[in-house]
């Protein structure tokens, strides 16, 4: 039976794919000229986390999976986060009729 | 799970190449909808991994609410806003790009560190499997009945929110006059700090 359920995919695999989306999410964050593309790469860091937390949930946690829950959890506060936020960005793209991260400069000291 | 290990194990490649391509892509192709599109494939593959972990209801509400909503509604963001601009050249764009790549490569090397020297109590409890879904309905029940509660008030305040937040107009009565208003224009008006170039629309009067 434990041969039958062992997975043959190491849990550091996940987290290696994990890493990796987390870091180009951070990166397409900092660099990105577009303001959607900024909320783009928070949804690719989110999902990174997600993978995270279904990954550790199968592998640590398999008879209880409170991952799966707090993935869910995360999904949907993702959801609200892009409908707010795509929200304020057509809000600001219709005060400075740009979306040009470089411009939205109101608030830079 | 069912299906043969070898199999398992291809899927997981071929799986997360996609992800980590199509995330690359979503951050450096300069045409922002092919971004969006790539970013569905994104999520489309990030739920197979999700199936591949034994979360069959995680995998499907990841491919509803992220590919279903999320893309969409971006999607119809990026027509919203697609105004073909060119953007100004800023001094110190290319260093400033190597510079948080170098950040981001350390952050990246410092998680991998992390993900390769702890020692993961391994083997853990025998996974589920197919029960996934009756343990995540009991757990969002029972014991997770609060924050499940909690996140009905929050997308209701998201929604409120994202339709305050976009509304274009909004007609109120003037103060003065007792007439209907355009809040929206209003706004623009008494606010000229919001607008950097301000450039007079040629009426009906000026045009000769």
């Amino acid at each position: 039976m434990s041969t039958d359920l062992a997975s043959p995919i190491p849990l550091e695999g996940f987290l290696t794919v994990a890493a990796m989306l987390f870091c180009v999410g951070v990166w397409g964050l900092i660099n990105s000229r577009n303001a959607v593309r900024v909320l783009m790469s928070i949804e690719l860091m989110l999902n990174a986390v997600n993978i995270n937390l279904m990954a550790f949930s199968n592998y640590l946690d398999g008879q209880l999976i409170r991952g799966q829950v707090f993935a869910i959890f995360v999904i949907t506060v993702a959801a609200a986060e892009a409908a707010v936020g795509l929200a304020i960005l057509l809000s600001l793209y219709r005060n400075r009729e740009t979306v040009d991260m470089e411009r939205f400069n109101l608030l830079r000291w | 799970m069912s299906i043969a290990s070898t199999t398992q194990q291809i899927c997981f490649v071929v799986l997360s190449a996609t992800t980590v391509v199509g995330s690359l892509g979503v951050v450096l192709l300069p045409n922002i909808v092919y971004s969006a599109f790539l970013l569905g494939g994104v999520f489309l593959s990030v739920a197979g991994l999700y199936l591949l972990l034994n979360a069959s209801f995680v995998a499907a509400a990841q491919i509803l609410v992220y590919v279903g909503a999320v893309n969409v509604l971006i999607l119809f963001a990026i027509m919203l806003v697609n105004k073909q601009e060119t953007l100004a050249a800023i001094p110190g764009l290319l260093l400033r790009r190597l510079l948080s790549g170098a950040v981001c490569a350390g952050l990246f090397a410092l998680l991998l560190r992390v993900a390769f020297t702890t020692a993961w109590a391994l083997p853990g409890p025998p996974p589920v499997g197919e029960e996934a879904t009756i343990r995540i309905g009991e757990h969002l029940f029972t014991d997770y009945l609060l924050p499940f509660e909690l996140a009905s008030v929050l997308l209701l305040m998201a929604m409120i929110g994202a339709i305050v937040l976009a509304r274009r107009d909004v007609f109120t009565t003037d103060v003065i006059t007792g007439e209907p208003a355009d809040q929206g224009l209003i706004e623009k008006e008494r606010t000229p700090l919001l607008i950097e170039t301000t450039t007079p629309e040629p009426t009906l009067l000026s045009k000769p």
